[in-house]
């Protein structure tokens, strides 16, 4: 009762204190779902899911395996008069037996997540939907990302729009040195290399704008190699179609050696058309690209 | 006549790096003079420069390793510092030009020229004194290792101030470290330093796997071995059979970029998927030549600090061995998001979540000998628990990682960043600086300062978990590593904090430094004259500290595993006073000579002077035959001198 009376506890007057709340306050507002931790598909909602699942598996037994450590140092430590000891070691084949069995027991559950979860997971497999799968060709540039649909005939730099519910379909490659493709949001990123095609399967469950980069390190202009993913409900998507084809300028062998050029920052760009085969013919290397072209080339970029 | 070196290489522009080389030059100058005027230089070149003694080159190889900590260390600061202010609107401090050189030396510098020399060096003081042996089996080659890693950290420094580093990130992934991408000399430093001192590091792995094998005290038995001598065994088999691999790599790729050849490039048939399994076979088996030496340390450590003997021995042994050889079934799983197909990748990510059997059942192994110990927490204990505490975590993320569908979303993000400087730092870091502590006053027969011991530990591990439990909570967040700017200010708060745990940490390396000058003013008080001062088990503790050259007088005769405690035990006392005459290896300039013209063929190459790269390498191939044919390498101690050296040794005090 008496205590109850008593006027607030120093403790929480004290500055330090209230800073150090103010600090976790912070500290907690900043770690609001995101990226990995809010996923928009159901590939990104699978990985959390598999993400949560592996690491309750394992804490099962490194938790006790920490707090066991903490104890025996504590309770073992040579000032305790009350511990037993002994010297030399007690050695015994059962305990032997359950320090084997018990990682051999978790990994073998791991090992079942991890062969089930790779074949269900696989970004080549194709995610069944109720509509056929947009395609998307995709290409890593200096430092920018270039976006053909090869079934449309339109492309887009640094923004990638797509039907919410509907699959798509990424076929990957690099103009220039090693990417890799990543829309944390949606799940799985792919490496982007060039004169080879990686494949990518991913769908928005819902509109939205999820950020996008380039998860390998690239030079110079990595940290702004980033684009965005906007979903949009269908209909709007074919508002947008119509839009792109009706404006702007279209994709050919000369605009894109000029986009292919280093650059940095690059605004959203829309193309009306695209060059047939262009996707192709840069997987050849056969268009003037950074990585046939003089070295000095890059070096001026930025 | 100069290649491509001109005055334009000296980055006048850039105040930043000329400034801390001036530094760093004004130091080397300072330090010079003073040897000089001192009149060191005849000790330093008798005593240290040419010594081919097992535990002075151990001792160079660990201040080699604590001088190139403070170097990465302050790389890792400036990323620190630029991440947690360059956010938004605001650039920062570091254009990227330099901001890719920090992180790409910071990788380099710490594996190949921190965590590399300090295991090598803690490896070369103990392993002949734990086998009850007078030497290493090759002795000048063992120096010549040496001289030829410390001209690799000399060429990265050097590219400091003359020319540039490599902008490619520590992995140095083609075709970015190709010519047409990164045409200046900055990839030719990393590549010609790591060749130079990839060379010196073989030399040691066949060195020391021949030591293991053909020389030991009579009576040790393979399966008497302390359990560190088999942690070094598993992690120099590792090093002869991975470092060749890297070798060829980086010569695919030197090829690539002096001759014009297309192993790597994205045109004419180059395949860079070929570089990065490569770099990986070699990349992964030195996660674990890095690792299990430590994890011999603290199998040492945790015995000896609990006063009891290990908890199952041999399968502490069967586990170091099944790592292994289970280190090179792994590599692929740096790479999942190749796109290698479901198969390759779920077998993969089973191959390395079953190296977390091996490793749990040393934890265990770890945790039965503290159970009824008698627990005396000195420093290296200290290191030891928060060890044990800390990869576990580190553990539970890297199996995390190796979930293929897992790392798919959190590959090179910062969680990954996390994860490994959570198993480096927490293992290989804490263990190296158990094994200093630990081993020190066998080294120079004084303890050093527990105080600040304890102060570095508690600073080490709190700034660990400030520094990097924010990275794991950022890759969460799809904050991928290697950003000079970042996108996101929600992310600042969490980068501001591991900024802390950086200083934090930089607190525990200067208590290090109070430790090691305490400790050396006050050395008369802390003399330690038993030779034994934490009751050891192993037979280092058996000879005095510091042993003598020839380590032992007479060589012990071994007939258990933990040969001392049993020696002690049975009061069977290791002096003997039949002594004989022993032949000793002569002090050799050879490395010393040879490493020399190997950092002037290094600068040259990297700067195209052939010339001067011809005549150097020529001059160094001729002082390695000039070794190597040499008859007198050898000197005799009589019997009569090392009963003398002997009964001074052992006065009491």
């Amino acid at each position: 009762m008496s205590r109850a009376a008593r006027p607030p506890s120093r403790f929480f007057r004290s500055r330090r204190v209230r800073w150090s709340v103010l600090g976790a306050a912070i500290l907690l507002a900043s770690c609001k779902p995101a990226g990995v931790l809010d996923p928009q598909g159901p590939i990104a909602s699978a990985q959390l899911l598999l993400l949560i699942n592996s690491t309750a598996i394992m804490l099962v037994v490194v938790v006790p395996v920490i707090v066991a450590t903490l104890a025996f140092a504590w309770w073992y430590r040579s000032s305790n008069t009350h511990a037993a000891r002994s010297q030399d070691e007690s050695y015994e084949g059962r305990v032997e037996f359950v320090v084997w069995s018990i990682p051999a027991l978790t990994v073998i559950l791991l090992g079942g997540v991890i062969w089930i979860g790779s074949h269900q997971l696989d970004p080549q497999a194709p995610i069944a939907g109720k509509s056929d799968p947009l395609r998307v060709d995709t290409v890593a540039l200096d430092w920018k990302w270039l976006f053909i649909y090869p079934d449309l005939g339109v492309a887009a730099v640094n923004q990638l729009v797509i039907p919410a519910g509907t699959p798509v379909k990424f076929r990957l490659t690099s103009a220039t040195v090693m990417n890799s493709f990543f829309v944390p949001q949606l799940g799985s990123q792919i490496y982007t290399m060039g004169g080879m095609i990686t494949h990518l399967n991913l769908l928005a469950d819902r509109s939205g704008e999820y950020p996008g980069f380039s998860a390998n390190f690239s030079g110079d202009g990595f940290s702004w190699m980033r684009f965005v993913v906007k979903s949009v409900p269908a209909a709007d998507f074919d508002t947008w179609l119509e839009q792109t084809r009706g404006t702007g300028s279209g994709l050919d062998d000369a605009s894109y050696a000029e986009l292919a050029r280093p650059s940095q920052n690059v605004p959203p760009t829309r193309y009306r058309s695209v060059e047939p085969k262009l996707f192709e013919r840069i997987l050849d290397q056969t268009t003037a690209s950074p990585g046939t072209a003089h070295p000095s080339m890059r070096q001026a970029g930025g | 006549m100069l290649g491509k070196l001109t005055w334009s290489a000296i980055p006048f522009d850039e105040p930043l790096p000329l400034l801390s080389g001036a530094v760093v030059g004004i130091v080397i100058l300072a330090i010079l003079v003073t040897v000089t005027l001192k009149g060191w230089w005849p000790y330093l070149w008798r005593e240290w420069l040419t010594s081919v003694d097992h535990k002075r080159i151990g001792v160079m190889y660990l201040a080699l390793g604590l001088v190139m900590l403070l170097r990465g260390f302050s790389d890792a600061i400036m990323m620190r510092t630029q991440q947690a202010i360059a956010v938004g609107s605001a650039q920062g401090y570091l254009p990227p030009q330099h901001y890719d050189q920090v992180f790409s030396a910071h990788g380099t510098i710490m594996i190949f020229f921190v965590a590399m020399p300090l295991v090598i060096g803690l490896m070369n003081f103990a392993l002949p004194l734990q086998l009850g042996v007078r030497d290493v089996a090759f002795p000048v080659l063992n120096s010549v290792s040496l001289w030829l890693t410390a001209t690799g950290a000399l060429l990265i420094n050097l590219s400091l101030v003359i020319g540039n580093f490599a902008r490619t990130g520590w992995m140095a992934y083609p075709p970015l470290s190709e010519l047409a991408f990164s045409p200046d000399v900055g990839v030719d430093y990393y590549l010609w330093s790591l060749q130079i001192s990839g060379i010196g590091t073989l030399l040691t792995g066949i060195n020391f796997v021949t030591t293991i094998l053909k020389l030991r005290a009579p009576g040790m038995i393979y399966f008497r071995m302390p359990v560190f001598c088999w942690t070094a065994l598993a992690s120099n088999l590792l090093i002869v059979t991975a470092f060749p691999i890297l070798t060829a790599t980086f010569m695919m790729l030197l090829l690539d970029r002096y001759v014009g050849m297309h192993f790597f490039t994205n045109e004419a048939g180059g395949n860079q998927m070929m570089y990065v399994n490569l770099f990986w076979a070699w990349g992964h088996p030195e996660v674990y030549i890095l690792i299990l030496p430590a994890f011999g340390i603290f199998s040492e450590v945790v015995a000896t600090f609990s006063g009891k003997g290990l908890f199952s021995y041999r399968s502490m042994i069967w586990a170091t061995l099944a790592i292994c050889v289970l280190s090179f079934m792994v590599w692929l799983h740096h790479f999942f998001t190749m796109g290698a197909g479901a198969n390759v990748n779920a077998f993969f990510g089973i191959m390395s979540s079953i190296i977390a059997v091996p490793t749990g059942v040393k934890v265990f192994n770890w945790l039965f000998t503290m159970f009824r110990g008698r627990i005396v927490f000195q420093t290296p204990m200290l290191f030891a628990v928060g060890f044990i505490v800390t990869f576990a975590i580190g553990g539970m993320t890297g199996v995390l990682l190796a979930v293929p569908p897992v790392d798919f979303v959190l590959h090179n993000s910062v969680f990954l960043v996390a994860h490994f400087h959570n198993v480096i730092i927490g293992g290989v870091v804490f263990g190296a600086l158990a094994g200093i502590n630990y081993w020190f006053p066998k080294a120079f027969g004084f303890t050093l300062d527990e105080r600040f011991g304890h102060a570095s530990f508690w600073c080490w591990l709190i700034g660990f978990y400030l520094a990097f439990m924010p990275l794991y909570a950022l890759g969460l967040m799809g904050m991928t590593r290697r950003l000079e700017h970042i996108p996101d200010p929600g992310w600042q708060p969490l980068l501001l904090v591991a900024g802390a745990g950086a200083i934090v940490i930089f607190c525990g390396i200067l208590c290090q430094v109070a430790q090691l000058y305490v400790s050396i003013r006050t050395r008369e008080q802390r003399r330690d004259l038993s030779g034994d001062p934490w009751n050891g088990r192993t037979l280092e503790w058996s000879t005095s500290s510091p042993p003598p050259a020839y380590n032992f007088a007479v060589l012990p005769r071994v007939e258990t595993i933990d040969a001392f405690w049993h020696m002690k035990r049975t009061g069977r006392a290791p002096v003997a006073p039949a002594y004989e005459a022993i032949e000793m290896p002569r002090n050799s300039p050879a490395g010393f000579i040879t490493a020399f013209f190997a950092t002037v063929m290094g600068f040259s190459l990297i700067w195209h002077i052939w010339w001067l790269a011809i005549l150097n390498f020529v001059a160094a191939v001729i002082v390695v035959l000039i070794a190597g044919w040499s008859i007198e390498r050898e000197e005799e101690i009589s019997a009569a001198e090392v009963a003398q050296m002997e009964r001074a040794r052992r006065r009491p005090a």
